[in-house]
């Protein structure tokens, strides 16, 4: 598999801190890639990387064979990379719909075809019935699942998770599981996603990466970077071992 | 296209909508000189507040400075006809390109630089004060002492230079408003109306979601400057007089977005509900002065300040939200 997504010696400092160190990974097409590590590893600065909000100290970030680092969210977006927010930001005072409506105008010009797909989305993502709610009415689990519906409605061939699980009980990151499994599988939609919550990250990932002090201390499959020493030592704990 | 523009509305809606349209098409029949003036004012607010609501309501740009498109639309037609004899339809295409050009200017440099919130509204009052005190030593424009319109006597009405009987600019201003009114519409229901409410609601992630917010908000500046001059130019053809003073001046700026707040920022009927209740309720108010031999100066703006505060207090998304949903008329969320 090609690498829809390349990450080259990227560093970015803020203030004299080293957010993210020489950072190197690729992102092969098709695949559910996960992003883990503690707290102030750099995993959200390395998503507003890729994302544009702001561009790497040194190094290459290139998509689908085109560098993208330094172009703003905006331009990103639209060369197909669709992210949601860790703090959800949906458009409040906006119907559900019309949340989504917005992400699907992106590459529609008509209000019709944009609902259209819309309601398409909103279906995939369980939130069809809910559709003319306002999005300041719904619940956590809702809203995050809205934020990835707005995210996907922008015809996305990367989607950038971060931590949409968080926050969830047990049932409901099942749920957004589920449906990520589905979307991938269905759809051959390439999947990086930060997160905490193993059990997601376990059920999901392909391949994984572990960030720590902004440097990679491993890569691979799921399987054997749970066995890492390193990982271990660094993140997951000892009592994660068996 | 009307189909479209239809869609979604209760039929109660229309129906109101309708009734009130007939009425305003025949109050010059039956009102008096006075009313129709107050009338012609009550439309007049309508027509800036529905151009202001598109900036702030819309793509919530705040601003305060709307009086500089309103005087530089004025002065753009009136010395155009005082000193080329040219007409105020004419003088639109001359009064519509320099509004929507400063509307540019601004716009660009808060977008570019990122002024943004109050800094925002902070730059739209620093430039309608440049162009009041600019305008004020131009002699071009007889600077202070004011640019005046030959009046003659209504003999007969010239649509076409705007010169004549008050009916006549009434059904010009009720026309201008409709038209605003249905353009809002078709704006609010079109690509970049989502974009626009995108961008109000939370900028971020409007970018995240692949829009060019700089873009999309020059737009708006844009057409709501345009769409201020033209009232501008009637202002100018309806008062014969424009003073720097006058037009430019910041109060000029805050009469325009009272209506708006009071009715409802961002809906398509509260800048014309608010005009309706503050004008109206002001002038009576003025009217009912005056016959009770009372000489109170300022009591409008006092007046205004405290239907300000009530709403403020009372209802904060305006009248327009609140009395839809009472009487039925809510449109599906927007």
């Amino acid at each position: 598999m090609s690498a829809l997504l390349t990450v080259d010696a990227v560093s970015k400092r803020f203030r004299g801190l080293v957010a993210v160190d020489r950072l190197n990974f690729e992102v092969p097409a098709g695949g559910i890639y996960a992003v883990i590590g503690p707290n102030g590893a750099g995993k959200t600065t390395l998503f507003n990387m890729i994302a544009g909000v702001f561009a790497p100290d040194s190094g290459a970030i290139s998509f689908a064979g085109e560098r993208i680092d330094g172009l703003p969210p905006d331009r990103i977006c639209r060369r197909g990379i669709g992210r949601t927010f860790q703090i959800v930001r949906p458009f409040p005072a906006l119907s559900v719909e019309d949340n989504v409506i917005v992400g699907a105008l992106l590459h529609r010009r008509h209000v019709v075809d944009a609902r259209a797909h819309a309601h398409e989305v909103l279906r995939r993502l369980d939130l069809y019935d809910k559709r003319a709610q306002r999005a300041s009415s719904l619940t956590l689990p809702d809203r995050k699942r809205l934020e990835v519906a707005r995210a996907l409605a922008t015809d996305p061939k990367l989607l950038l998770l971060d931590e949409v699980m968080a926050g969830l009980r047990p049932t409901e990151t099942d749920r957004i599981v589920a449906i990520l499994k589905e979307l991938n599988r269905e759809t051959g939609l390439t999947i990086l996603l930060i997160e905490h919550v193993m059990r997601a990250v376990m059920a999901l990932a392909s391949r994984i990466l572990v960030l720590h002090h902004g440097a990679a201390i491993a890569q691979g499959t799921p399987g054997a970077v749970v066995r890492d020493p390193a990982v271990i030592h660094s993140y997951l704990g000892a009592e994660d071992v068996s | 296209m009307i189909a479209r523009l239809i869609e979604g509305v209760p039929r109660r809606a229309l129906l109101l909508l309708g009734v009130l349209l007939v009425a305003l098409i025949v109050a010059p029949l039956i009102a008096s000189d006075y009313l129709l003036t107050v009338l012609i004012l009550i439309l007049y607010f309508a027509y800036i507040g529905q151009a202001w609501n598109i900036m702030m309501g819309f793509a919530g740009q705040l601003s305060l400075g709307h009086a500089l498109y309103v005087g530089l639309g004025a002065y753009a037609a009136a010395s155009f006809y005082v000193h080329f004899g040219i007409g105020p339809w004419l003088g639109l295409m001359v009064a519509v390109p320099v509004a929507a050009l400063a509307g540019a200017f601004i716009g660009f440099l808060a977008f570019r630089f990122r002024v943004a919130g109050v800094y925002f509204a902070i730059l739209t009052i620093a430039v309608a004060e440049f162009a009041r005190v600019g305008f004020d030593h131009w002699g071009w424009t007889s600077g202070s002492s004011g640019l005046f319109l030959p009046v003659a006597q209504y003999t007969h009405n010239d649509l076409w230079l705007l010169r004549g009987h008050p009916v006549m600019f009434y059904y010009v201003i009720l026309a201008a408003s409709v038209l605003a009114f249905i353009l809002c519409r078709a704006l609010l229901q079109s690509r970049v109306g989502y974009f626009w409410l995108a961008i109000r609601e939370d900028e971020e992630a409007a970018r995240s979601a692949g829009i060019d917010t700089f873009h999309y908000k020059m737009v708006a500046v844009v057409i709501s400057a345009a769409m201020t001059s033209f009232a501008g130019v009637f202002y100018a053809f309806f008062y014969n007089n424009l003073f720097p003073e006058q037009v430019f001046h910041i109060s000029r700026s805050i009469e325009i977005i009272l209506g708006p707040i009071v009715g409802g920022i961002g809906t398509l009927f509260g800048p014309v509900l608010g005009a309706f209740v503050l004008t109206g309720l002001a002038e009576t108010l003025t009217a009912a002065l005056a016959a009770a031999g009372v000489d109170l100066p300022g009591a409008k703006q006092v007046f205004y300040g405290i239907c300000l505060l009530l709403v403020i207090m009372a209802l904060p998304d305006g009248i327009w939200p609140w009395l839809s949903k009472r009487i039925g008329l809510a449109e599906r969320d927007k």
